[in-house]
């Protein structure tokens, strides 16, 4: 069933010349064997996490902030969500007239405002979704808790992420769209 | 002098234990062998039980099922949107690639075409994604196998992969990019220039896999002539992707169906290998990570201008009727078949998933192998339990 | 182990005092080069091979984390399976720990630095390495696991196996040193001359190169690394023969792994490279009883490196081919370097 290996050595020293040329990089990145400084922990790829961290990218999908003043609470993102895993609670208010001798308008207020990031999938339909320009996404990855009620964050959690989320991106030439501004 | 009742005992246990074993030793059949459901071979939760006679197989069949998450009864009650997030999840290691076929079908219900632009970076992003997945086989093979370095160094230079990934969709796993009509958003600034120095890394990768694993010697006894699939039987069971292409079927789905993928704007080559064994699935693998890098690379180059979504509504209601689109997926032929009724979400989505057919040739590929080879074979079949089970 | 090296201290020594003394450093002996193997090549050569750092959190550099992974295990629940045979199940990794400890026994670590000086060292090494084939089969047969029971079954055909490539690489050497006697070997290298030139006396490895590479492919087999650790395939058996076994018993296999690296690179230390001597010190010297074990160490942790590299390197054989690998290929191999030790010995 197996051939005995014919005694044809260069394919297993070449893999031994692999490892050993990892180590060897990995021990002394600077110059490897020429001037023997070791640095190992400049020539692995690995990252000490928590001594030290890696930036995510600018789209990456960590946590959702919320826009308060943009919401008109039209429940688009709690209908989209796969998971419905968004609370949402308003009531309607009316607001004094735009120009005087009008009539009073209507308007939507925000009473409950809830993200359960146990049950979300980091999809993004519902940032995608929003007509109103009220959810952004933010790379911040940092908020484990020790409760998994505290991973229900409230109206006022979502909108202190408002404050990591960054700019848009230049987009690759070739595209035809303008990067949106984030309201601050 | 008497015995306490604990040496009784310790005596009857020991006699019972040495029974049990012999009476499995003599039977015909041999001595039933659970591969899973939690081993550290099957890629996930797959069960193979095997009947042994020594070390060689006497019989063996597959009892998967120990993944099912309902995809198909979730998909009827989603939205198409929510069903692109879920469906990332059935193949996870190359998940844009699962939601390709989905989205043409549905784009084929409602009649739209996605501008040229949008089609380019769906097929840089599905070869990605192939790259990706198979760069993990290659790591995985050698853990298999035994060497345990493959593995880190798939990791390590997949990680580049992930990341350029993660810059334009958000998501190093589950990226969520694909929309009826187009995609999500357009590249960022650099992308290009970062993704065809990834590519170059990764052909870097593929060379030292092929010095470290590929030209061992040891590795070539344990995978020439295992697992050897004759290409009438290949058919018969319906394996598709690279461990149909490895029996010498030259059948690729980027070459041969009219998708809306920009397959025909490159120039590439389907690799088959004449002898049907382990090393045959293995090697056509590697090389098709190394076409997958050409055709980025010249995907990169050729990019179009243009505009990223074609024209849509914006509560998309997609059209009565039914379509079934399949693609060559980094596992193999992966299909959907949509049936709409003009609602928000479709009416029954069946998923035909590669993993589920190449895994149905294990009863009939094991018998008579000894249990490394058994390893070997589920090693070069590539499954993903997710695939398999949905 | 110092016993006559300050006769005038010791020989006051009541009997009982030079035993503990003995005691503690033939702990010493087996368990700091396991250590020094665990740290070093498999928390930092295995990761530096793999681009990463290994542990670093236990201690400066992770220099702690064997004490840590040990303080961990000792905690454990003590778990055997409900239909294993218990008292086999307790005792087997015993009877691997006390082949290493036998083996280290007869290991010269100075001129006048050892355990026992017995007249047929290599003999006894070969025969009580032996002894773990047992323990391993009583592991795999004892546990009551389909598992175990074929990772110690093809242990005992492993093991078996590769004992006669060893014994007869052994041979060669032992044609050159002329004498069965572990510091007769080393006195061998020593003062022995290479076709007449003494300047680093006669290294085995030089003027035995092929017993060397035969005993470097029989001691990984032995050690059951891989590419030969078909009895702990840990793809296919999850553990082998260490499957059901769990806290301190797992650790006591671990260590023994370590340790029994350690006796077979201190064995082809002193076979091959010249045990505790250097070539241009006076070996029998008082110091030399201090810097010899240094020196061993060192020499160990070459052989190591070897045994090591190979086994993070390669993927493993198939049972049928590694039996193919020493019945067909080392044995023969290595009656012919007996017969090419015989001539050129008669000749020269």
């Amino acid at each position: 069933m197996g051939k005995v290996p014919a005694p044809k050595v260069p394919g297993l020293v070449k893999g031994l010349g692999v490892t050993l040329k990892t180590m060897v990089k990995t021990t002394f990145p600077a110059r490897g064997l020429k001037t023997l400084i070791p640095a190992p922990s400049k020539g692995a790829v690995t990252v000490q996490y928590p001594h030290e961290k890696e930036t995510p990218a600018n789209r990456s999908r960590g946590v959702i902030a919320l826009k308060e003043e943009n919401c008109t609470v039209c429940m688009l993102c709690a209908r989209s969500c796969p998971d419905w895993c968004i609370y949402i609670e308003g009531h309607k208010d009316t607001a004094p007239p735009r120009r005087p001798g009008g009539k009073p308008r209507t308007v939507s207020k925000l009473d409950r405002f809830d993200i359960d990031y146990a049950l979300c999938m980091y999809c993004g339909i519902c940032v995608e979704v929003c007509p109103f320009d009220a959810m952004f996404w933010s790379p911040e990855y940092e908020y484990s808790e020790l409760r998994l009620a505290d991973l229900l964050h409230d109206k006022e959690r979502l909108g202190e992420w408002m404050q990591a989320v960054p700019d848009f991106e230049a987009y690759e030439s070739g595209s035809d769209q303008k990067p949106r501004k984030v309201p601050r | 002098m008497s015995v306490t009742d604990r040496q009784a005992r310790a005596y009857i246990d020991s006699q019972a234990a040495d029974m049990r074993v012999n009476v499995e030793l003599e039977t015909d059949e041999g001595m039933t062998l659970n591969l899973g459901p939690q081993h550290p071979a099957t890629h996930g939760t797959l069960r193979v039980i095997a009947k042994l006679d020594g070390e060689q197989v006497v019989w063996a069949d597959v009892a998967p099922g120990y993944m099912h998450r309902g995809y198909e009864k979730l998909c009827e009650v989603r939205t198409y949107p929510q069903v692109t997030t879920l469906v990332n999840r059935i193949d996870w290691l190359g998940s844009f690639a699962n939601e390709v076929p989905f989205i043409l079908a549905a784009e084929q219900l409602m009649d739209i075409e996605a501008p040229p632009r949008a089609t380019y970076i769906r097929t840089i992003l599905f070869e990605m994604a192939r790259v990706a997945n198979i760069v993990l086989f290659l790591g995985d093979l050698g853990v298999q196998l035994g060497a345990v370095t493959p593995a880190f160094y798939a990791f390590r230079d997949r990680e580049h992969v992930l990341d350029q990934i993660e810059s334009v969709t958000g998501g190093r796993f589950h990226p969520n990019f694909d929309r009826i009509g187009g995609l999500k958003d357009d590249l960022p600034k650099g992308w290009i220039a970062d993704t065809k120095a990834v590519m170059e890394r990764m052909r870097g990768f593929c060379d030292e896999i092929e010095d470290l694993l590929f030209g061992n010697e040891i590795f070539e006894a344990r995978t020439r002539g295992v697992g050897v699939i004759p290409a009438d039987v290949a058919l018969s069971y319906g394996l598709t992707g690279a461990n149909a292409r490895a029996s010498g079927i030259d059948w690729d789905l980027r070459r041969d169906t009219k998708v809306g993928l920009a397959h025909d704007d490159v120039d590439w080559r389907v690799w088959t290998h004449p002898d049907g064994d382990s090393f045959a699935r293995c090697w056509v693998r590697l090389q098709e990570t190394r076409e997958a890098t050409k055709i980025v690379d010249q995907l990169c180059d050729k990019l179009p201008g243009g505009p990223i979504m074609a024209k849509v509504p914006r509560i998309i209601k997609v059209p009565a009727g039914e379509a079934y689109v399949t693609t060559e997926n980094p596992l193999g032929e992966m299909g959907y078949y949509v049936v709409s009724k003009g609602d928000l979400g479709p009416f029954r989505v069946k998923i035909r998933t590669a993993s589920f057919s190449n895994v149905s040739v294990l009863p009939w590929m094991l018998k008579g192998v000894y249990v490394p080879d058994i390893i070997t074979i589920l090693a070069s079949l590539y499954f993903i339990l997710g695939d398999i089970d949905r | 182990m110092i016993a006559t090296t300050a006769p005038l201290v010791l020989a006051e020594l009541a009997w009982w005092m030079q035993t503990s003394l003995r005691s503690i450093a033939v702990l010493l002996a087996v368990l700091l080069p396991a250590g020094t193997f665990v740290y070093v090549f498999l928390f930092k050569m295995m990761s530096f091979m793999q681009s990463r750092l290994g542990p670093m959190e236990a201690g400066p550099y992770g220099s702690l984390q064997l004490l840590a992974e040990v303080g961990k295990f000792i905690q454990k629940e003590d778990i055997i399976p409900w239909r294993a045979d218990r008292r086999l199940f307790a005792f087997a990794p015993y009877i691997v720990i006390a082949s290493v400890f036998l083996v280290y026994l007869v290991v010269p670590f100075g001129p006048d630095a050892w355990f026992v000086d017995f007249n047929v060292g290599i003999f006894w090494v070969l025969a009580v390495s032996s002894v773990s084939v047992i323990g391993i089969l009583v592991a795999g047969w004892s546990s009551a696991n389909k598992y175990s029971l074929l990772g110690g079954l093809r242990a005992a055909g492993q093991l078996i196996a590769y004992e006669l490539p060893m014994v007869l690489a052994v041979v060669g050497v032992v044609i050159q040193a002329g004498t069965l006697n572990m510091q007769g070997i080393v006195a061998a290298q020593a003062d022995g001359e290479i076709f007449g030139w003494s300047g680093i006396g006669n290294p085995f490895i030089i003027t035995q190169a092929i017993g060397f590479l035969i005993f470097l492919i029989a001691m990984q087999a032995e050690l059951t690394q891989t590419p030969f650790d078909m009895p702990v395939a840990e793809s296919e058996l999850v553990s082998g023969y260490m499957t059901e076994y769990s806290g301190l018993r797992f650790l006591l296999f671990f260590i023994g792994e370590f340790a029994s690296a350690g006796a077979f690179s201190a064995v082809a230390a002193t076979l091959f490279l010249g045990g505790w001597s250097v070539p241009f010190l006076d070996n029998g010297a008082d110091w030399m009883n201090v810097v010899g074990p240094v020196v061993l160490l060192a020499k160990m942790m070459f052989v190591a490196f070897l045994v090591f590299w190979v086994r993070f390197t390669y993927p493993r054989f198939r049972e049928d081919q590694l039996q193919q690998l020493a019945w067909k290929i080392l044995i023969p191999l290595s009656l012919v370097n007996i017969l090419a030790t015989m001539a050129l010995k008669v000749a020269f």
